[in-house]
């Protein structure tokens, strides 16, 4: 019997996807190469042959993921969601890692449930945001969409992961803005969060306050909506402070530091100022691949997982962080086109979705290497090391390449 | 379209804020990496060789190993020492000394073992890996071949201290530099020190040297220059050897043509080898509380009264002004002791010396007669004579600490110090036997002895030799003619050499020698013994004086006296050595001392005197 080899490893759709996605893994796993080469004994030497086999076992979850048809996945989206607020749960009783009980392990692998709850959350969300007949214009309508998102999050949250959270608060966001609610509904949704965020300062939280009565004045929500709002801003502000202190002290600091890298030098802003340093005195063109002294020497933390876009920025200099970030706009815009051009709503919404999570992954990561954003543990896709990460990559990448070759 | 806005827009902003690091503030960061991973390591210098007249090391390098932490927070550097303490036997004080130097120069590589032990040293290198921060380098250790022989003429070396370093001589020394603390090592520290050189290595970010810095070259080492000192090293181990047992002391050895300082020895005395790499501090207390003072120069720092051998001073003074001369009589003759006032001042010899000449008086050291010639060249002429020889100036050796000694400068002297009625004119009584507000260091008597032993200018003392060192004459001169200075010398001669002199049972019986014994009476116990001398006496080699703290017990020991002329028996024999005994050999005509005892009591009868006249 002869085997079509093409259709059985290739669900068809845009080979753009998948083709952009193996190259930036293989870039990936030679920068993971390169953050080896350090001057002291470290656990990223030799990492690069893990993300190697790891990188394999993705491409056979591709394979394999990508001959289910998304409608399976559809029905299954409850089971699966289901399954990872289990595993959140068991994670919270008996997971490890540093800082956060973020990893559970089976024998010698690890593995994050939050990355498989991603995935589940972003389709049962889809299902749920797929199943409205009409256009979604009334908050009460949001209730069960923020409830899904809602429960992963504060387990994660729990864990405490920020960087996550952060990311399953993008999924819900992405979701309703591609599922076309009023930009002024999801601004009404989203301003308790900013009153969290200015809830540091009674007066500035004021203005905030006055500004949002006068939006709801204008704009004429129905009653309920508009109280509900104000009342949810004000419980925003008013928790702000308590939430603060629940922090972990290495989560206050990493804000803190956030905001003003200097004030902790060696301790939490040491990551900011070194990779900042490596970045900046890759120059033009870069100390040379292998060769960066910021990473070789180890003043470079995390070089291998966090910090590899700052190896980029250290050897490869501007011109290898252009490349890269092409490559990445690329492959995202690719995704985004997919998620245009899907027929029925629920291929586009997970299509987008895990675009939108990719998309955050990405800013985040790379925002907090030049101090644009907090140091959270997000890793970059395709680049930094870690396993479970990339086999959850090619899964959704499965799912794009699936619902590319479906629409 | 909008979320493909916003996915380019988010790239843009990101390709904008990596331009503006690493094109636009490129350099910044380039050199913040430098920062990161460049050390300075200084390089010491080793110290210049000292060597003796022949050529002998006084002061050399031998190899050795230095300890240090290279700089970090100081939480990281406490833990290291913990973990070091039982390595390198650092007690709980030590470490808060080391922590608190870090404290004040957080930037500099912290000097945890100057000197460390071989064992020391390989204890670190089998655990590199438990002490990433430890940097074991080679460097210079000093040694001193001679060790306590040569103490508190070379002194020693140590890391500069604190106060050290806000000195302006210091300027550009960095903490953990060796310097000289004392003697020649202090005094000549810009000679022999040299120029530390620099060594740029690069560290991780754990502190540990990963290798040199290619793109900045060292800075090369200039060693410190060697030095020659005038000293004579066998003479001055033989010093050593010969001090009197359990007695305390010092003798100076100058050669009164050049200045060269052949002998300084000062005992009880110490190791200085012990203070290289820092002395231990139970020994550094019992060497700084010791009674006895081992760490006193006593050659240059301390002073001590003269007692007789200061009666020269006033016999130069009263022959300079035509008071007194060779054979001048006093009116009262030596009777064990002179009334003066309601006081009676004694002479050593109970019985007394009966009627004596000047040059008599000199051989027998009497006081009475220098009771009598003090109040005939009177208080104010004596106080300006010892003024005119330097009394109240360091001789101006090349050694850090001298004295000045104490002497009245004038009248007003005394009226400050006891009120204008607290005194009176017996003081001068006093000050003429060397006794009174009288304290004089080893080394201006031996300047003031140089000084009879050649005429004119005395030399100025040196230690090391160089151009503008030898030979160098002291401001001031003997003011004496030639005629009258060598009947001084004649009468220093008869001293030791003939019957009846103070120093006669200890003479010589290979060379003639001039000199002159002194007995001090101190507060602190037993006389002082002193003898100050020089031989030849017609071309003198050498001037001695040395002095043996309470070595006076009785009229018939004086400890001193035979150990100086031991010494310059030494010295001349160790010159002379094809001459056989050189006593006869060299012995003169006897000195035209004994005058005839009528001139002589003619001259007292007219007052004034005139040596000159034979």
């Amino acid at each position: 019997m002869k085997v079509d080899w093409k259709s059985t490893l290739w669900p068809g759709g845009d080979p753009r996807v998948p083709g952009l996605a193996l190259l930036l893994a293989l870039l990936g796993i030679a920068m993971i190469y390169s953050a080896g080469h350090v001057e002291v004994p470290s656990v990223a030497t030799g990492a690069w042959r893990k993300q190697l086999i790891w990188l394999g076992m993705a491409l056979v979850a591709f394979v394999v993921v990508s001959r289910i048809p998304l409608r399976w996945l559809d029905w299954a989206s409850v089971w699966m969601y289901a399954a990872s607020i289990v595993l959140l749960v068991v994670v919270l009783l008996i997971g490890r890692g540093p800082n956060t009980r973020s990893w559970l392990y089976v024998g010698p692998i690890g593995m994050q449930p939050a990355e498989f709850a991603k995935l589940s959350t972003i389709l049962l969300l889809s299902r749920t945001l797929s199943s409205y007949q009409e256009s979604i214009g009334r908050l009460s309508q949001l209730i069960r969409p923020v409830l899904i998102v809602l429960l992963p999050f504060s387990l994660v949250a729990l864990q405490p992961d920020l960087g996550s959270s952060m990311v399953f608060g993008a999924i819900l966001i992405a979701g309703l803005f591609w599922a076309g609610i009023p930009l002024a509904t999801l601004f009404m949704l989203v301003s308790p969060g900013i009153s969290l965020l200015l809830g540091f300062s009674p007066l500035v939280w004021g203005v905030w306050f006055v500004a949002l009565a006068v939006f709801l004045y204008l704009y004429r929500p129905y009653a309920a909506e508009g109280i509900l709002v104000l009342l949810a801003n004000v419980a925003g502000g008013a928790l702000t402070l308590p939430l603060w202190r629940s922090l972990a002290p290495y989560q206050q600091n990493r804000l803190i530091v956030f905001l003003d890298p200097t004030v902790d030098p060696r301790g939490a802003g040491w990551h900011l100022i070194q990779s900042k340093v490596a970045i900046g005195s890759g120059g033009w063109y870069g100390q040379g691949f292998t060769q960066g002294p910021q990473k070789r020497l180890a003043f470079l933390p995390e070089q291998h997982t966090d910090f590899i876009f700052s190896v980029v920025g250290e050897e490869l200099g501007f011109l290898g962080v252009t490349i890269f970030l092409l490559l990445l706009v690329w492959f995202l815009h690719r995704v985004l086109a997919v998620a245009r051009a899907a027929e029925d709503p629920f291929p586009s919404l997970v299509v987008f979705c895990l675009f939108a999570v990719w998309l955050v992954h990405v800013i985040i990561n790379v925002g907090m290497t030049v101090g644009l954003m907090p140091i959270t543990g997000l890793p970059l896709p395709f680049l930094s090391y870690g396993g479970s990460f990339l086999l959850m990559l090619f899964v959704g990448l499965a799912i794009v390449s699936r619902a590319s070759a479906e629409a | 379209m909008a979320a493909e806005g916003l996915l380019l827009g988010v790239f843009a902003l990101l390709g904008l804020v990596f331009f503006r690091l690493q094109v636009l503030r490129s350099s910044t960061f380039e050199l913040r990496s430098q920062e990161n991973r460049l050390r300075a390591i200084t390089v010491p210098a080793p110290r210049g060789t000292i060597y003796d007249r022949h050529g002998r090391i006084i002061a050399e390098n031998v190899p050795g190993y230095s300890i240090s932490l290279l700089p970090g927070s100081s939480d990281t550097l406490r833990a290291t020492l913990d973990r070091l303490a039982s390595y390198l036997h650092l007690s709980e004080a030590e470490r808060e000394v080391l922590l608190a130097k870090h404290a004040r120069f957080p930037n500099q590589p912290l000097v945890v073992r100057d000197d460390a032990s071989f064992a020391e040293v390989s204890a670190i290198e089998e655990r590199r890996p438990e002490f990433p921060r430890a940097v074991v380098e080679m460097r210079p250790r000093r040694h001193y071949p001679a060790a306590r022989a040569i103490a508190h003429l070379v002194g020693y070396v140590g890391e500069i201290s604190e106060v050290e370093l806000q000195r302006p001589k210091y300027l550009g020394y960095d903490p953990g530099r060796i310097v000289g603390k004392d003697g020649i090592e202090r005094q000549y520290e810009a000679t022999l020190g040299g120029v530390p050189g620099v060594r740029f290595v690069e560290v991780n970010a754990l502190g540990s040297i990963v290798g040199d810095f290619g793109p900045r070259p060292a800075i090369e080492v200039r060693p410190g220059t060697d030095l020659t000192i005038g000293l004579d090293l066998a003479l001055q181990q033989y010093v050593d050897s010969i001090f009197p047992e359990g007695m305390r002391g010092g003798v100076v050895a100058l050669d009164p043509s050049s200045g060269d300082v052949l002998v300084l020895y000062s005992h009880p005395t110490f190791d200085p080898n012990a203070f290289i790499g820092g002395i231990d501090v139970g020994l550094w207390r019992s060497l700084r509380d010791d009674p006895a003072h081992p760490l006193l120069n006593r050659v240059s720092t301390a002073s001590y009264p003269p007692g007789s051998i200061f009666k020269l001073i006033v016999a130069a003074a009263g022959m300079a002004d035509g008071k007194l001369s060779i054979s001048s009589y006093m009116p009262t003759a030596c009777g064990g002791g002179l009334a003066y006032g309601n006081r009676f001042f004694r002479c050593w010899k109970p019985g007394g010396h009966g009627l004596l000449s000047l040059a008599d008086a000199i051989q027998e050291s009497c006081n009475v007669y220098f009771y009598q010639a003090g109040m005939r060249v009177g208080l104010d002429d004596l106080l300006a004579a010892a003024t005119r020889y330097g009394f109240h100036d360091p001789t101006g050796i090349d050694l850090p600490y001298e004295t000045s000694g104490v002497f009245p400068s004038s009248r007003e002297w005394f009226d400050e110090r006891y009120g204008t009625r607290g005194w009176t004119q017996s003081v001068v009584l006093n000050l003429s036997i060397g006794q009174g507000e009288n304290q004089q260091s080893l080394l201006r008597m031996a300047q003031f002895y140089s000084a009879l032993a050649t005429g004119g200018s005395p030399v100025v003392p040196h230690i090391v030799r160089s151009e503008g060192l030898a030979g160098r004459r002291a401001t001031w001169e003997l003011d004496l003619t030639e005629a009258r200075r060598r009947q001084l010398v004649a009468a220093l001669t008869a001293v030791v050499n003939e019957p009846g002199g103070t120093a006669y049972p200890y003479r010589s019986t290979r060379w003639r020698i001039a000199g002159k014994t002194g007995t001090a009476q101190n507060p602190q116990g037993l006389p002082h013994s002193w003898f100050v001398g020089f031989a030849p006496p017609e071309d003198p080699e050498i001037v001695i004086a040395a002095i043996v703290e309470f070595g006076h017990p009785d009229n018939q020991v004086s400890l001193a006296v035979p150990y100086g002329i031991g010494i310059v028996e030494r010295y001349l024999d160790s010159l002379y050595p094809e001459v056989p005994f050189r006593r006869e050999a060299r012995v003169e005509e006897p000195p035209a001392a004994a005058a005839g005892i009528d001139e002589a009591e003619a001259v007292l009868d007219r007052g004034v005197s005139d040596g000159d006249t034979p």
